[in-house]
């Protein structure tokens, strides 16, 4: 069978193609190039550099496969860098790996895929599909489930993906620890067994995400007010892309009790902050949900994380109209910040998400 | 598996070609034995000198120039850069301007480019939709202060020719010198480059069935070029650096088989070019050639494949065991939005689904005849594909 193996040139996604190759699948390796290489420096960061695309090539040679690198500049540009600086001027907080994998690897790349007549898409996510078996009706089709190695576990950003796209994922590292991974890479003598993980957004490498915003945006960011909840000036803030909500540091306000930052307007360009208590809230509205399977029924019980590194929160769930739907929490949550994504599980399975309000 | 991979049909010669058999022996034979560096003046090196000596008269002869006319460099963008760096460093101070044709290969516009950086005056001429100069617009941009015209004879990309005598004769009644680069021509059509009237003219080995590593620069005897490298007094003290005597004596080879055998060359790759051509164009709806037709050189077509990603199709190819472009082949491997065709007038949409398919030696009419078998089927699925949402980037 042809797979087409998404390779970053990073540990994971060499190992998954290994894997494959090693199950005598026919892989091809496609490596995106992600944004304009002519200029020498890299403009972005340390994810899909040429460095990164040279290890991938080698990687592939190893590997004995054949290896491309596709041009998804145009794409990526669209589906991801644009809507994260929107999302930030809006006030939002945005979590650009879901759009780049839902509209770049398992869609613009599956279609890539399907030219070459492969099967489907291989990435190294740490996550898990599975055909359920035999489900008539409720639970028929492809299960998304958390990775075997918990603290690894990327389903999060990969609540988007439809069952269209399940059935055609690979996701060869699920049932596998890093350190086995790692283990793996030696053992097959590829040279990116001890490459570094990537923890910031890719294009963002040094985390500086405002400032991103502010040279992408390509203006003078607009400052604003920091206000407390009852609506008194405490002070100005540099421009509201610069916070998420739940952030302490940089809001330069002298308080007897720490402040975060509870609300974020874009319109007035408002930042308002409240003691930590003042974080927490017991519900929330999604939109754009999708549900992997069918939805869950009415105040059905759920675990929902509300970001990457959240632990888990057990909540109650309402789907509604149009993609959308509510969610009660058991216990408050602390900085629910709009534009992050809420996940919704059923044990270790993927229920769906959305994008928080 | 890659080994199990039959890449079998190789058209991308003007990326690059494989070395004659003829040409390799004397490259080994030569590592093996010419070791003696040329400037040495005992045994040793004037073997190694005589060798170089046979493999200048060869470029020589392929080029229309005298043995004494010619500077070895190590490819064709070192002669590109000799010739333009090496002219516009030479020129006198009232000389800052250079001129170049849009569709120039990156050797010439980037040097340029570095050129325009430290102060001289650059400007590209237009080409119409076949990729053609037009002498008037040389004549409009030509100023006294006009240093060089550098203009390729043969296109990479579309394979189209230029009228470099025309050319010649404006830029010459204006004072300017002519740089031709003739790397994509060499080896395909007749060279003579007294007749086309020009002053410099590169050439490089590889893509003749020579080695990599070997290029060279006729300079009319006469014409002042400043050396680029710099260091001991090989080459008549224009490019200086220990001569690569098995790379050299490989292109003098390549050279004089390719001057023997143009005219079989030529037409032999002409009927496979043409029947490759007339196929796809017969085959699959929705293809156009780019590119003059009647004057390019034998063994060139750029064909658009209309909704079609050319990154896709050419990938999709070579796993189905044929080799083909989208233009030059360019560091990173990836796809660039072709300068060429854009210069043409072309929307991004023809740019973008723009297939080179370049034909040379070894090419066989089973070659061909398989690329017609398989292509239709292939374009037909990535047709299928962009109307699902995998659309060519408008």
């Amino acid at each position: 069978m042809r797979i087409v193996a998404a390779m970053s040139g990073g540990v994971d996604s060499s190992v998954a193609a290994a894997l494959l190759a090693a199950d005598g699948h026919d892989v091809v390796g496609l490596s995106m190039q992600l944004y304009d290489q002519r200029e020498g420096e890299a403009a972005f960061g340390s994810c899909c550099t040429l460095d990164d695309l040279q290890d991938a090539r080698r990687v592939a040679a190893r590997l004995g496969i054949p290896h491309y690198i596709v041009n998804f500049e145009h794409e990526f540009e669209r589906h991801v860098v644009a809507p994260f600086v929107a999302d930030y001027r809006a006030a939002r907080t945005p979590i650009p790996c879901v759009h780049c994998n839902g509209d770049l690897k398992f869609r613009r790349l599956l279609d890539r895929a399907s030219g070459l007549e492969a099967e489907g898409v291989a990435t190294g996510h740490y996550a898990r599909v599975e055909r359920r078996a035999g489900g008539e009706g409720n639970g028929a089709g492809y299960v998304l489930r958390r990775a075997r190695d918990r603290a690894k576990d990327q389903s999060y950003f990969l609540f988007s993906l439809t069952q269209a796209q399940l059935a055609r994922a690979h996701f060869p590292l699920g049932d596998r620890t890093k350190a086995e991974v790692r283990d793996y890479a030696r053992s097959r003598g590829l040279a990116v067994a001890d490459k570094p993980d990537s923890h910031e957004i890719c294009f963002v490498p040094d985390g500086d995400y405002a400032a991103f915003v502010e040279r992408r945006a390509g203006e003078t960011p607009r400052p604003g007010p920091v206000k407390d909840a009852a609506g008194r000036v405490l002070g100005r803030h540099g421009g509201v892309h610069r916070f998420t909500v739940g952030q302490r540091r940089g809001l330069g306000l002298a308080s007897p009790v720490r402040l975060y930052v509870t609300a974020l307007e874009a319109e007035t360009g408002t930042v308002t902050v409240g003691p930590r208590d003042a974080l927490e809230r017991t519900a929330l509205a999604a939109s754009r949900v999708n549900w992997i399977s069918a939805p869950p029924t009415a105040g059905q019980r759920v675990s929902a994380q509300i970001r990457h590194r959240h632990p888990e929160a057990a909540a109650r769930v309402w789907p509604l109209e149009g993609a959308r739907a509510r969610l009660e929490f058991e216990a408050p949550q602390a900085a629910v910040a709009p534009g992050q994504a809420v996940v919704l599980y059923d044990g270790d399975e993927v229920l769906g998400g959305g994008w928080i309000d | 598996m890659l080994e199990s991979r039959a890449v079998s049909v190789y058209l991308d010669h003007n990326a690059t070609t494989p070395v004659h058999p003829a040409a390799a022996d004397a490259v080994a034979e030569a590592l093996r034995s010419q070791f003696g560096n040329a400037s040495s003046v005992h045994a040793f090196g004037q073997a190694a000198k005589a060798a170089l000596d046979d493999a200048r008269g060869s470029v020589a002869a392929l080029v229309g120039g005298e043995p004494s006319e010619i500077v070895f460099t190590s490819s064709g963008t070192e002669a590109d850069n000799l010739a333009i760096r090496g002219v516009a460093e030479a020129a006198p101070a009232d000389r800052r301007h250079l001129i170049a044709s849009a569709i120039e290969h990156e050797a010439v516009l980037h040097t340029c480019k570095a050129l325009a950086a430290r102060g001289w005056r650059t400007t590209l001429l237009p080409v119409d939709a076949r990729g053609v100069v037009d002498p008037a617009a040389l004549e409009r941009v030509l100023a006294p202060e006009t240093a060089l015209v550098s203009v390729m004879h043969a296109n990479n990309e579309i394979g189209t020719l230029q009228p470099i005598a025309e050319l010649a004769r404006v830029a010459h009644a204006r004072g300017a010198r002519v740089h031709v680069d003739a790397v994509q021509s060499a080896g395909k059509v007749p060279l003579d480059a007294r007749a086309l009237g020009v002053d410099l003219l590169s050439i490089s080995a590889h893509k003749f069935n020579g080695p990599k590593g070997a290029g060279a620069l006729w300079v009319r005897r006469g014409t002042r070029v400043a050396a680029t490298m710099t260091g001991g007094r090989q080459e008549r003290n224009r490019r200086a650096g220990t001569e690569n005597v098995p790379a050299i004596v490989g292109l003098g080879v390549a050279a004089r088989v390719a001057r023997e055998q143009l005219a079989s060359t030529a037409a032999g790759c002409g009927a496979l070019r043409d029947r490759l051509e007339a196929g796809i164009l017969d085959a699959v709806p929705g293809t156009v050639v780019n590119g003059a037709p009647d004057t390019r050189v034998p063994n060139t077509t750029s064909i658009s494949f209309d909704g079609v990603e050319a990154e896709a199709l050419l990938i999709a190819l070579d796993l189905e065991g044929i080799a083909v472009s989208t233009g030059s082949a360019c560091s990173s491997g990836t796809l660039e939005p072709s300068h060429v065709l854009r210069a043409m007038g072309f929307p991004p949409r023809r740019v973008q689904s723009s297939i080179r398919f370049s034909v040379g030696l070894g090419n066989t009419d089973a070659e061909i005849d398989r690329v017609l078998a398989v292509l239709p089927g292939v374009v037909a699925r990535l047709r299928a594909l962009a109307g699902t949402g995998a659309r060519v980037r408008a």
